[in-house]
């Protein structure tokens, strides 16, 4: 968990002058406190955490029990129907395949062209590099749904369509990405770099050999984001694509809801397929997203 | 890269050297990327939304008519206040909603706060596509958990998708439901920057908890309250899949916005002319959002 970043006070104690600690037990009118902050928390946390709760547990239920009256929130007769439908119908399979690959690869090239745009933005010093950093300031308040026609023309043109490559190239450069890095990159001294210098490293050496693997928490936070965007993403790749053999598992589950009667148990239980491998990366790496001050990523 | 160490060494006070060789080579590929997927498509559009094109073939200069068409058409019309009105609703929801967790999650006095932060995190990890069905699922009219406990409870049954204005405010819930993991991080490590002395010395004086809020915590978020206003408000205009997998834009085409309008047009009826013209219409509110912001931001940091 992360226990990195303690909860700081925030509606500190008059009785207790400055104490940094975070106190174990609430003295005094700690108790008092505690009961309606904590209720309140839990309160929120479950009005976010029961939809998804009821979703996983309508995925449980066989196709017959879903609609049977009354609801009921436990599934009776569990079963994994649903899910084994929705992977072996539809191209399922396949569909999370190319998933899989479309999100390596442009994770991949987006962390890489992010740390080397953000590491010259931070340690150079040129006119034409802040123009280049308005630019991809730009690109923010220009995101690809505001062009589609033309970027669709472009791509297009560029012979991508109905390719990987359509889907991968165009998201490669995100703003947030190369903030990210720029931000980090500005809190590493530049003695460090003049040192290097000194010594007679070469600049691009600089860079590969001491910068890169500095920068490695801020790389798993900004994979964990890029996968995000880019397994999530939808109208891109339903523009791109025309193969059923290369659509995303978006474009597979849209499908089924698009149908005129939609079948819920095979939709559900291709939902649910569809959030596990983000939910398991994040509860892997979830100390990389929380503790991260994403917000560095986006200010400035 | 082409100087050597020797030149920097003479002025060591200089805090950032001047080369030019090695952060272009580093820059290099976002250049190209931009220029191919931002400038071109920016210019080509710029372009088409003058024209009639479709696509294919040739196409003709037919001047403003586009924009004029635009202006006179009422379907763009309603996708456009739509729009807005979604933006109005999600924004202010989504900001209290993710403040209110923030806060929560960072209350000392709060237990369980790591695993809860976990809870309201995990919406976000959810595509677009999955939370429209996920919130469809739930308000389902003859079938959804909450019109189901609303009979139970002894009402009558709400028509969350035959009904255009509860439809777009499920959206709005679902929407926000979905985007508050992130927007509350943004709070958190914002709240966390605020000097723990402000409230100590508050607390003092005798400050009590919501007076501290309003008084200190708000204050002090401010310019990251800009930013998740700008960011929420663009991800408002261009929002399409959350309305596609809830409810297709329906009923009927009321919830259109213009993200589907500009690809119903643009994509399903091969007006590409057109559609490149109301992007740019969509491009230029975002922009005018984005000025009004920095103007407002500027201004209050001034103060």
């Amino acid at each position: 968990m992360t226990t990195t970043d303690m909860p700081r006070p925030v509606d500190a104690d008059p009785g207790r002058v400055v104490s940094k600690k975070r106190p174990r037990r609430a003295g005094g009118g700690g108790l008092r406190r505690a009961v309606p902050a904590t209720t309140l928390l839990w309160i929120m946390a479950c009005l976010y955490g029961l939809p998804v709760l009821w979703f996983i547990l309508s995925s449980l239920k066989p196709a017959s029990d879903l609609f049977s009256y009354p609801l009921t929130v436990i599934p009776h007769h569990p079963t994994l129907s649903g899910y084994l439908t929705a992977w072996r119908s539809a191209n399922f399979s396949q569909y999370f395949i190319n998933t899989t690959i479309v999100c390596v690869i442009t994770t991949i090239l987006t962390v890489g062209v992010s740390c080397c745009t953000g590491y010259a933005l931070a340690k150079y010093d040129n006119k034409w590099l802040k123009v280049f950093f308005i630019c991809i300031l730009a690109t923010t308040m220009l995101p690809s749904e505001v062009m589609l026609a033309p970027e669709f023309l472009v791509v297009r043109n560029l012979g991508l369509y109905n390719s990987f490559a359509g889907i991968i190239l165009p998201a490669v450069l995100t703003a947030t990405g190369c903030f990210m890095f720029r931000q980090f990159f500005l809190t590493v001294p530049d003695e460090l770099v003049e040192a290097a210098r000194i010594d007679g490293a070469r600049e691009l050496a600089i860079f590969l050999r001491i910068m890169v693997p500095l920068s490695r928490p801020i790389m798993l936070t900004l994979a964990i984001l890029s996968f995000q965007w880019r397994w999530n993403d939808y109208i891109w790749p339903l523009l791109m694509l025309n193969d059923p053999d290369k659509f995303t598992v978006q474009i597979g589950i849209q499908s089924i809801v698009g149908a005129q009667n939609i079948n819920w148990s095979v939709l559900l239980g291709a939902s649910v397929i569809s959030m596990i491998p983000l939910i398991v990366i994040f509860l892997v790496f979830q100390r990389y997203v929380m503790s991260a001050d994403i917000n560095a990523g986006l200010k400035d | 890269m082409t100087k050597r160490a020797s030149d920097v060494s003479a002025s060591p006070p200089r805090r950032r050297s001047s080369y030019t060789l090695a952060p272009l080579v580093l820059i290099a590929a976002n250049v190209v990327l931009f220029a191919l997927f931002f400038v071109w498509p920016a210019v080509i559009g710029l372009v088409y939304s003058f024209t009639n094109y479709t696509g294919v073939g040739a196409f003709q200069f037919v001047g403003l008519d586009n924009y004029h068409n635009l202006f006179g058409d009422s379907t763009f019309y309603d996708a456009l206040t739509r729009t807005l009105l979604y933006a109005v609703l999600f924004v202010p929801l989504n900001f209290a909603l993710s403040l209110l967790a923030a806060n929560l999650v960072v209350n000392k006095h709060a237990k369980g706060a790591s695993v809860a932060r976990v809870v309201f995190f995990i919406p976000w990890l959810l595509s677009p596509i999955v939370v429209g069905v996920l919130w469809r699922w739930l308000f389902g009219e003859n079938f959804g958990l909450v019109n189901y406990v609303i009979e139970k409870l002894g009402g009558g049954a709400v028509p969350w998708q035959s009904n255009a204005d509860l439809s777009l405010l499920v959206v709005v819930f679902a929407a926000s439901w979905a985007w508050t993991g992130f927007t509350m991080l943004l709070f958190i490590a914002a709240i966390k920057n605020v000097p723990v002395s402000y409230y100590e010395a508050a607390s003092l004086d005798g400050a009590g908890p919501w007076r501290q809020f309003i008084s200190i915590t708000l204050p002090s978020i401010a310019p990251t309250s800009f930013i998740v206003i700008l960011l929420n408000t663009i991800n408002a205009m261009k929002e399409y899949p959350v309305f596609v997998a809830l409810n297709n834009g329906g009923p009927g085409t009321s919830n259109n916005l213009l993200v589907q309008y500009i690809y119903e047009t643009g994509f399903k009826r091969g007006q590409i002319g057109y559609a490149s013209a109301a992007s740019f219409v969509l491009m230029l509110i975002l922009m005018a959002v984005a000025i009004i912001q920095l103007i407002v931001n500027r201004r209050v940091e001034n103060r």
